[in-house]
């Protein structure tokens, strides 16, 4: 089994606050993980510093052995890896269909021709067109982001993340504030995703976590608090004290 | 040499009362303001046509240069400024350039496009020693006012309780609306303080920067250096922005006279590339 | 690629001929479009008096053409875009009055030292906020204006560049009084640099640009080397304006220090915003309404029509630039609804 992403002792201080706390983790290929902890645990922040959107304070981050610590987000993205962002960062001019067609046409390397029209290629268009039906966007693909529901929206971010054809993806909370009777949707979409992709999934409904992962890390305090196999952890009593007894999600 | 570094000195100084509101307009409430020499403007022309018309006393000319300035602020916040606080920066700054052409035009027409001659006082006037050099006796009144309205403004924004409610009201309006504070109030307050102080600025510098209607578009870019290079964290940024500002000038145009703006410039601009908070700005957390 | 992802791409989607019309609709042609063109040519014959201000709103069409790219595609703010307008009137001056009086020569000079500029100040616009933006390209443009006014030798100083001659536009048609010659030469450079530019915009390259200005962090997050997309549309942006530098040069043969000013740049952001950001035709309407603007009240009001100019920028922000935009698409799309739906 190989490592798709590691960490190794990375801290994050802002200010004095320490919202990472000396968390060395590996990640296996395929595997599917969550990462659990209370609000304000520091979840997105080590999504933030997986990702190169923020600089970790110490510590590097390793992706398929590769040192990327020093790496811009863009050039992540790139080598394979993915994410959505725990409120929808999308385009709110621009339609579905340009979105995602943006993401494979840069994935494809085709993001600095400028004597093309965009929408000339069939391989972006092809591709772009398969993953809006597959995430149930067609109908909308061609109306301003910002005008689209906001389950939709949430589907968008998702789909995005998955037109960079990521070999590790890190989701923040991809069915957060969704409607019940729209959440079973983006469910789907998540544990539909291809087997060899790595899945980092950070949710606070329980019953999504243990249907989902493999494996189960938990954050308390910045701090990793502990991580293994999905039902060690769910046994655990500490876990249970710190997390799933006073979270109450569960 | 002294001479110079006191010129440049009290150059400085009349720049950091010039500039201060605008440090606080644009570098605590981000409100981009090209506009702000409009008010220098007014404090000088109400001081030449007072002193020139009515043979009203400089000395009085003064606070009341601070008065309507301030006066003519508090209006223009009220009525149009306010609703432009959180429209984008672009907005801000077409907005602004629109009153500069106004202004500049304006006065223009109502008064003539030649500068205004303000005559200081006989006491003013005349040079003393001092360490070898000799000083313009109204530099060094202006170096006595600036001086003492800085050490006022920092106390006020330090010590007083308004200052700490300007510092809630800049912080997050809507949490500082829920503690109880008249954030509409304090802005405007300290809208009209910084319109003053403008204005008093405009009077006291009359006759060393010269007052004609192109004013507010000749010392905009200024104005802007303090507030940029000082950073936008603190008063005290904008004041030592202002005399290193207003020393380099006089003693740049001094010793190389075809050269001096251009160097500012290339300094300003170095410094923004070098710490695009400021020079002074307390070093941000990334 | 292992097969699981690669399913995806191999089969055709239904939906891809949609997606496909979908996309080049908002690159096609709309009726007004060339209504615009066709009316600006057709204004040669029809206003034969008019055609030294015709020159100038083409001029200024595209130099607030060049400000559109940066600030209507890519969202940077610049309070100094006159430094290349003035680099590239400088350039054009010099080249033709050191004895190269060709124009073409002297546009390509010109472009090619504002895009160099352009270049290597584009690399100080990538950090910062709006405000150090706005800082550093006026602190440009300023730096420029002392420089060109100290070096007199070479530009004149004060005085300006006298002794431009140009020779004839592709060695047949001379430059003549009535601006004929002038105003033909200046919207052929405009129709050839607005095609390109309208191709830049519609291609790959103009949606990442677009997707930069409306949210970096995920255009980052797409794979977008943001950094390197601002660097060359700045570029092209600094070429375009030396370009209308060099055309106002040319045709009217003097360059004054006044090409760096600060109202100058002022005046273009104005134009762009009276004619509408970012859909590259409000450049054209832009300076066509504050030329005819100016033309009037500088009749009426001789050296105060600048006062009107600042009313109109004020109420302009006042009633909300978007609001007077969806009017105006309000006039022009629905003859091209045809298209999208
Ligand atoms: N840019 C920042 N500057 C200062 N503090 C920050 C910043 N980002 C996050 N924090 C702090 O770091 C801590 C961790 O925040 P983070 O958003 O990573 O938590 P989280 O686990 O994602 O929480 P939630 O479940 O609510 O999403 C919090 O105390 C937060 O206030
Ligand atoms: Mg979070």
């Amino acid at each position: 089994m190989t490592t798709a992403l590691e960490t190794r002792n990375l801290v994050k201080r802002f200010g004095g606050l320490v919202a990472t706390n000396d968390v060395t983790i590996s990640f296996q290929q395929g595997m599917r993980y969550a990462l659990i902890g209370p609000n304000g645990a520091g979840k997105t922040t080590l999504v933030n510093l997986l990702t190169g959107v923020l600089r970790p304070t110490s510590g590097s981050v390793m992706l398929e052995g590769q040192d990327i610590t020093g790496m811009s987000p863009f050039q992540r993205v790139r080598s394979g890896l993915a994410r959505t962002f725990q409120i929808n960062q999308l385009f709110p001019e621009m339609t579905p269909l340009e979105t995602v067609g943006l993401a494979v046409s840069e994935r494809q390397g085709h993001g600095r021709e400028w004597w093309r029209l965009a929408g000339s290629k069939s391989e972006v268009i092809d591709e772009a067109a398969a993953i809006l039906e597959r995430f149930g966007l067609t109908d909308a693909m061609g109306v301003p982001t910002k005008v689209l529901p906001y389950g939709k929206q949430r589907l968008l971010e998702i789909a995005v993340a998955i037109a960079c054809r990521p070999r590790v993806l890190l989701l923040d909370e991809p069915a957060a504030g969704v409607p019940e009777e729209e959440r079973h949707e983006i469910l789907d979409i998540v544990s539909g995703l291809p087997n060899d992709v790595t899945v980092l999934l950070i949710e606070h409904d329980m019953d999504l976590v243990f249907s989902f992962a493999q494996r189960i890390a938990v954050l308390v305090n910045g701090g990793l608090f502990m991580e293994g196999a999905a039902k060690d952890v769910a046994a655990d009593p500490r876990v249970r004290e710190v997390y799933l007894g006073e979270g109450g999600h569960g | 040499m002294v001479t110079i570094l006191f010129d440049g000195i009290a150059y400085g100084m009349l720049l950091f009362i010039l500039a201060c509101g605008l440090s606080v307009t644009l570098g605590l409430m981000n409100f981009v303001n090209l506009a702000h020499g409009a008010f220098a403007l007014a404090g000088g022309y109400i001081t030449a046509n007072l002193m020139n018309r009515l043979g009203v006393s400089f000395f009085l000319c003064l606070p009341i240069a601070f008065l309507f300035s301030a006066a003519i602020g508090v209006l223009l916040e009220r009525t149009l400024y306010h609703r432009l606080y959180d429209r984008s920066h672009l907005d801000q700054v077409l907005f602004t350039i629109g009153i500069v052409f106004m202004t500049v035009s304006a006065v223009d027409y109502v008064m003539g496009s030649g500068a205004q001659m303000i005559n200081i006082p006989d006491a003013l006037r005349g040079r003393v020693e001092f360490l070898g050099g000799s000083i313009g006796v109204y530099r060094l009144f202006i170096i006595i006012i600036c001086g003492l309205l800085t050490i006022l403004l920092q106390l006020g924004l330090v010590r007083t309780r308004f200052g700490s409610r300007l510092r809630a009201a800049v912080d997050d309006p809507r949490v500082a609306r829920g503690l109880g504070i008249n954030v509409n109030l304090v802005f405007a307050v300290t809208f009209a303080i910084g319109s003053g102080l403008a204005g008093l600025g405009g009077a006291l510098g009359a006759e060393v920067l010269g007052m004609d209607p192109t004013f507010p578009v000749k010392f905009m870019i200024y104005f802007l250096i303090v507030v940029t290079v000082g950073g936008a964290s603190s008063v005290t940024g904008a004041f030592f922005a202002s005399l290193i500002l207003g020393i380099a000038d006089v003693a740049g145009k001094y010793y190389v006279p075809k050269a001096g703006a251009f160097i500012i410039y290339a300094i300003m601009v170095l410094v923004l590339i070098w710490r695009p908070q400021g020079l002074f700005a307390r070093s941000a957390t990334r | 690629m292992t097969e699981a992802t690669m399913a995806v791409t191999t089969a055709q989607a239904p939906a891809a001929p949609a997606a496909r019309r979908l996309l080049i609709a908002s690159a096609r042609w709309r009726w007004w479009e060339f209504a615009v063109w066709i009316a600006a040519f057709a204004a040669i014959v029809l206003l034969p008096r008019q055609l030294l201000l015709l020159n100038e709103i083409a001029i200024l069409a595209l130099f607030a053409l060049s400000l559109d790219l940066i600030l209507g595609y890519a969202g940077i703010v610049s309070l100094g875009h006159a430094a290349f307008f003035g680099l590239g009137a400088y350039a054009a001056g010099l080249i033709a009055k050191f004895g190269y009086g060709d124009p073409l020569l002297g546009l390509l000079g010109a472009a090619g030292c504002a895009a160099v500029l352009g270049f290597a100040t584009s690399f100080l616009l990538l950090r910062g906020s709006d405000l150090t933006r706005l800082m550093v390209t006026l602190g440009i443009a300023l730096m420029l204006q002392e420089l060109a006014n100290r070096e007199s030798w070479l530009t004149g100083g004060a005085d300006g560049l006298q002794g431009v001659t140009m020779a004839p536009v592709l060695g047949r048609f001379d430059f003549d009084i009535f601006g004929r010659t002038a105003y033909v030469y200046s919207l052929c450079v405009l129709l050839v640099l607005f095609l390109l530019a309208r191709r830049v915009v519609h291609s790959p390259f103009g949606l990442s640009l677009r997707a930069v200005k409306l949210n970096p962090l995920r255009a980052r997050a797409v794979g977008i080397s943001v950094n390197v997309r601002l660097v060359a549309i700045y570029t092209m942006s600094a070429a375009y304006a030396g370009v209308a530098g060099a055309l106002s040069a040319q045709t009217t043969q003097y360059v004054s220090l006044d090409v760096f000013d600060f109202i100058r740049s002022a005046d273009v952001m104005l134009v762009l915003v009276l004619g509408g950001v970012g859909y590259l035709y409000g450049g054209i309407l832009g300076a066509l309404i504050f030329k005819a603007m100016q033309d009037y009240l500088s009749s009426v009001t001789a050296q105060y029509w600048q006062f009107w100019i600042g009313l109109v920028l004020v109420i302009l922000v006042l009633v909300g630039r978007d609001r007077i935009g969806a009017l105006f698409s309000r006039i022009t799309v629905p003859f091209s609804r045809g298209a999208r739906s």
